[in-house]
């Protein structure tokens, strides 16, 4: 099958900063792939590359098996959402989503049918005559949306669609987008830099850093066996464990990960075996989130670790209290090796 | 307690009273604007609405529209479609030279290039209006430095032809219409330019690239986003350039050939004929272009992307 998107070593450079560098990746027809790092990292200028706004210094972009290496944007079979939606503030709603059929040459009726249509979809019927100032953030985005959706795209390209939004419109914005886009069937790229709508929405997601992707692979995968500390860190909390601190409590002087939920505090008397490693501790900083509470645990000989405790019934889950001894254990499976610093340089 | 000055009470009471503080800040300018500036424009109006006593020569100050008859009469209709027609050559060709180069500065051009383009777009502006317009006439004379130019480069014979052409011709380009319109042109593209960039530079770039990635290609991205947003900026700059042109009466004075312009009208009938209503109603009719030119402006919907 053929892939959506390709970028075959694909290089970007703005003067001396290489915001793009070498990025190899695939984008399965169909599937709703988000673009996960900070900002600076190179994930928005690569949507920018296969939208066509940039071109590559180096590699070659392939859509549906098609080199779009000198096929300008208007040419392409793609269409953006962008973050600030830049919908066209002299038009009204209904010619902004109906502009792709406009620019087409669809006559007048015919347009205006469709883009009424792709309003309903998004559910802005109503909204036809006002103008884009006259929206909400949510609405606005909705506007784009179908815009961009217009001209029957194979592939959607989402800049963070979602980051002007407040918590709850985005939560819900979340939800409709990801059913959206199993309905219409198209494939979704996504940009963001929020690792919980990455991992809640993709099917598979890649963690952009310096130009560069870390890691590829489904929202499980990075979660479970993060391949270098940078997705560690930013894909969930972490407790990244250098070579030396992992040769004390692991045994294997390798640089790990353990994720903070399943580390558990257990009585004296549980001893470290070939399943479980413990470790002595002190309690320091107690932050009570909710749902959960993380404990910060300052180690016997240096370190430390965090630990993260659902909450029961009643606020409290009976956990130790700042200042207090406590031994931690956790089972060596949970232990996630991760490439070290040295490997994570090479290109 | 500690003693509370006077001037902290003061502004501690005004800081209470915003509408107050508001109303004391803009009663001087509202009063300028309203008293010296609106008064005076009224009181003009009002002249406009009074005739002169064709005896005595003294002004009679009776309501009556016989002096706005007066300007019907061949002579003066002459003057003002004259003048009309300048101004609206000078606005369409400030405009075609100064969209290319305002775009430029808006979307290319950035540092030191930009800063040289305000420098070289405002810099004729910190030199007085006279000296330049006399720069004018010298290099437009028949012993100009253009003429020369023309001769240098074997072309005499484009500018003669262009000199030969009836009504817009003349002896030399410093006293042919020509040559006034070059100079309006000079003088007044600033007052395109600016207004045009600072639209521009308004455009997010984003809506070019949303344009584009909808399938729009660079010419209809420019007839279908840029310039209607630039729209309001070339309006701004077209009421500049009309009417200052409508309402001069210097270049003409000291280009061109003998016949009137609107400013020079007012200004003889105001002057030495003691014609004050006629010259009123003279002052009425660039005012009256301009209104109609902005219910047009509007109904085009020049000003829907404010």
């Amino acid at each position: 099958m053929i892939s959506a998107v390709r970028f075959q070593r694909v290089s970007r450079h703005f003067g001396t900063v290489r915001a793009v560098d070498g990025v190899s990746f695939e984008v399965a027809d169909g599937e709703f792939f988000a673009m996960l790092g900070p900002s600076g990292s190179g994930k928005t200028t690569c949507l920018r590359l296969i939208a066509g706004f940039e071109q590559p210094d180096a590699g070659h972009i392939e859509i549906h098996g098609a080199m779009v290496d000198d096929v300008p944007p208007y040419e392409r079979d793609v269409n953006t959402v962008f973050q600030d939606y830049a919908l066209f503030p002299h038009m009204n709603v209904l010619d902004n989503v109906a502009y792709g059929l406009m620019v087409k040459g669809t006559a007048r009726e015919e347009r205006h049918r469709q883009a009424e249509e792709m309003l309903a979809l998004v559910e802005l019927s109503g909204m036809a005559a006002r103008k884009p100032a006259q929206l909400s953030g949510g609405q606005r985005q909705r506007v784009a949306l179908a815009r961009a959706l217009i001209n029957r795209p194979r592939v959607l390209l989402l800049d963070e669609p979602l980051g002007a939004l407040d918590l709850k419109l985005r939560e819900q914005m979340q939800i409709e987008l990801k059913a959206l886009q199993r309905r219409i069937g198209i494939t979704f790229i996504y940009v963001t830099h929020d690792q919980g709508e990455a991992l809640s929405m993709s099917d598979r997601l890649a963690v952009f850093n310096h130009g560069r992707i870390e890691q590829v692979g489904r929202p499980e995968a990075l979660y479970e066996h993060p391949a270098t500390a940078f997705v560690a860190g930013f894909v969930g909390v972490s407790n990244v464990l250098d070579a030396d601190l992992a040769g004390r409590l692991a045994g294997q002087a390798q640089a790990c990960a353990i994720r903070p939920e399943r580390i558990r505090f257990v009585d004296r008397g549980e001893v470290p075996g070939d399943r479980l490693c413990t470790a002595e501790g002190e309690i320091g900083d107690v932050q009570y989130h909710g749902a959960s509470t993380r404990y910060q645990v300052r180690l016997a000989g240096g370190g430390e670790l965090i630990v993260i405790r659902q909450n029961a019934r009643g606020g409290g889950n009976g956990g130790p209290a700042p200042g207090a001894s406590v031994r931690l254990a956790w089972d060596r499976a949970d232990i996630q090796p991760l490439r070290d610093a040295a490997e994570d340089a090479k290109p | 307690m500690p003693q509370v000055g006077w001037s902290r009470r003061l502004s501690s009471s005004l800081y209470r009273r915003p509408t107050l503080f508001l109303l004391l800040l803009l009663a001087p300018p509202l009063m300028w604007l309203g008293i010296v500036y609106l008064g005076s424009l009224l009181a003009l109006l009002l002249q406009s609405f009074f005739s002169i006593d064709e005896f005595t020569g003294l002004v009679r100050r009776e309501f009556t529209l016989r002096t706005y008859g007066e300007l019907f009469t061949p002579a003066n209709l002459d003057i003002i479609l004259r003048t009309a027609a300048m101004a609206a050559s000078v606005t369409v060709t400030a405009a075609l030279i100064g969209f290319p180069i305002a775009y430029y500065m808006a979307r290319y051009a950035g540092g030191r290039i930009k800063a040289f383009f305000y420098l070289a777009v405002m810099l004729p502006l910190w030199s007085s209006y006279l000296v330049r317009v006399y720069a004018w006439k010298l290099i437009l004379a028949k012993e100009g430095i253009l003429n020369w130019f023309f001769e240098r480069l074997h072309l005499s014979w484009l500018l003669d032809g262009a000199l030969a052409l009836p009504v817009v011709g003349g002896a030399s380009l410093s006293v042919s219409y020509i040559g006034m319109f070059l100079v309006f042109l000079y003088i007044w593209l600033p007052f395109m330019i600016l207004p045009i960039q600072a639209a521009l530079e308004r455009v997010p770039p984003s809506l070019l690239d949303a344009s584009a990635d909808l399938g729009g290609r660079p010419r209809q991205t420019f007839r279908k986003v840029i310039l209607p947003l630039a729209f309001p900026g070339v309006v701004a700059g077209s009421i500049f350039t009309f009417s200052l042109t409508l309402g001069d009466y210097i270049i003409p004075g000291i280009i061109g050939s003998s016949r009137l312009f609107i400013g020079q009208a007012v200004f003889i009938h105001q002057g030495t004929a003691g014609n004050i209503p006629l010259a009123a109603a003279f002052t009425v009719v660039p005012i009256a272009i301009m209104a109609l030119y902005l219910t047009l402006a509007k109904r085009l919907g020049a000003f829907d992307a404010l």
